[in-house]
């Protein structure tokens, strides 16, 4: 019976296998965009202006997705657009992670004063507009890639630091925490090896959903030109450039867009589904 | 011979933060108002008594889990009253808890291998792993379970994963508290059937704290009985159901449900 148990079959990992699918696709390109994108994403081209994508008339079949106002091939700036995507949900996700992890760790375990500070300062952090926020933080440190990745880390640490401080809390007041103690275990011990296992899953719900609100700040501060130089192409700058002209040529909009919500509800689903499938307690 | 376990006027409160005033320290409640007691090597002791008399708080303060605010606890004349974090984790093989709820005090997230063994890597003992493997054989489970997590147990397994964790480094002394009340009626009794031979077996003290006299009466050399955080009676088991001395005790005796109602004690 025990054994049975143990290999009940479970609900389709179908969410598992479509999201993971679609961030393979999503890092495979962004690593390998200078290579397997068609044009040079900033090559503009005036005699080839507005074509559309290839299953409707009119079409070049050496641009796939069609061209924009200024003749730049849309399939190469979306795949050069997915490299600074990437770069941002990975280096701000992970950094935003750690930062508010440790806080949180800290407060939720060590309670007094610790807490007291993070929870204060996580209260004042808060109660800033975020994205005015970032908007503020990127005109007056300037801008570029590097200030785009410290705009969201600095905003966006205190999402760690609420949920993993509350589960912390939680955990530290299960018997297991003082069956360490009674184990001779160090405080600094319980926490590592006793508490942070069971608050994991919680961090890497949470960090697969930061990924996917790091692209979309991205994407909001390439809209109003403050991430990284015109010239680049990102999802955000294509999606504000194909609003000019949405009439015209509504690909140059919808792709970038298209492209931005998959990879961010990919995300989420992808965080979801694989604590349901790796983590021994939900098996 | 001494006592294993000695304590004086021990007096343990808690803040109640629900009086605390906006400024200052909050009023402290009192639960346990100067406990005298002495648990003899080898012996199993039974504390009593309904819930909120302080029973558990009893056994916690006896293994510095809750920080006392007045008497002292001597550990085979030892005085770890006031004893540091370090000090106390060196002695802390020697004094083991069982813990109510063994689905709370087992972490999850590890396998019983790892839980049991623990106790035995904090100090870096090379043998852990085996004397693991030993620990959950003697409490009669198959070392098959050894990669299995708590939840793929059943409550009476989980709490035999408890008692090996406790006794996988040969203590001198356990407190036991209420470790079966969350069983079943039959997984209770294999639980402390089992519970009480090994302690037989390895001569460990045992303070086995329990609402559920019957039980009480069955395992233990001594009884004392507790209410309102004082201790109302102190005698040996068969003094104690023969002829209980105080009233309090008498109606806890009264309020045992008997298998056979006609029977006298």
């Amino acid at each position: 019976m025990d054994e049975a148990l143990r290999t009940s079959p479970r609900a389709t990992p179908w969410r598992l296998w479509l999201s993971g699918g679609w961030l393979t696709l999503f890092f495979g390109v962004a690593l390998l965009a200078p290579w397997i994108a068609p044009h040079d994403p900033l090559y503009q081209d005036l005699f080839l202006q507005r074509l559309p994508p290839f299953w409707i008339d009119g079409a070049e079949t050496g641009h796939p997705l069609g061209t924009d106002s200024l003749g730049r091939d849309v399939a190469s700036r979306l795949m050069h657009g997915a490299s600074v995507a990437a770069t941002v949900a990975l280096i701000a996700g992970l950094a935003t992670c750690l930062l508010g992890s440790v806080l949180g760790l800290l407060a939720g375990f060590y309670r007094g004063w610790v807490d007291q500070v993070i929870s204060r300062i996580v209260d004042i952090w808060m109660s800033f507009p975020p994205v005015l926020f970032a908007i503020l933080l990127v005109a007056v440190i300037g801008t570029g890639l590097t200030s785009v990745i410290v705009a969201i880390i600095v905003i966006d640490w205190t999402r760690f630091t609420r949920v993993v401080r509350a589960e912390t809390m939680a955990q530290a007041r299960m018997d297991y925490t003082e069956a360490a103690h009674v184990a001779g275990m160090s405080r600094f011990a319980t926490l590592m090896r006793e508490i942070l296992p069971n608050v994991a899953p919680v961090i890497l719900s949470v960090l697969t959903l930061q990924m996917g609100i790091a692209i979309v700040v991205e994407a909001i501060l390439s809209f109003v030109n403050l991430s990284v130089s015109t010239d680049d192409p990102t999802w955000g700058g294509m999606i504000a450039e194909g609003r000019v002209s949405i009439h015209q040529a509504w690909w140059v909009l919808i792709f970038p867009m298209i492209a931005l919500f998959l990879t961010v509800l990919s995300f989420t689903q992808f965080g979801d589904a694989l604590r349901n499938r790796f983590d021994p307690v939900l098996r | 011979m001494s006592a294993l376990v000695d304590i004086r006027d021990l007096v343990v409160s808690y803040p109640d933060m629900a009086r605390k005033p906006l400024l200052g320290a909050a009023p402290r409640n009192t639960v346990l108002h100067g406990i005298t007691l002495a648990v003899g090597r080898g012996q199993i002791i039974g504390i009593v008594g309904e819930s909120g008399s302080g029973k558990s708080t009893l056994g916690r303060a006896i293994l510095r889990l809750i920080e006392p605010d007045q008497g002292q606890i001597v550990f085979d004349g030892t005085d770890i009253t006031h004893l540091d974090d370090r000090a106390l984790r060196a002695l802390r093989p020697r004094f083991q808890m069982i813990f109510q709820d063994p689905m709370s005090s087992l972490n999850p997230r590890q396998t019983l291998h790892r839980l049991i063994a623990t106790p035995l890597a904090i100090r870096g003992d090379t043998q852990a792993m085996d004397k693991a493997a030993n620990a959950l054989d003697r409490v009669g489970l198959p070392s098959r379970f050894l990669a299995r997590y708590p939840h793929e147990l059943s409550g009476g397994q989980r709490q035999r994963v408890g008692i090996a964790r406790a006794i996988v480094q040969s203590p001198d002394f356990i407190v036991a508290d209420e470790i079966a009340s969350g069983l079943d009626v039959s997984s209770q009794a294999v639980v402390l059937t089992l519970l009480q031979d090994i302690v037989r077996e390895t001569g460990t003290t045992l303070a086995f704290i329990s609402h559920d006299l019957s039980v009480v009466r069955r395992l233990c050399d001594s009884v004392v009985v507790m209410a309102g955080g004082k201790i109302v009676e102190a005698a040996r088991t068969t003094t104690l159901f023969n002829t209980p001395q105080s009233g309090y005790t008498r109606k806890l005796l009264e309020a045992i449900p008997l298998p056979e109602p006609d029977q006298v004690w």
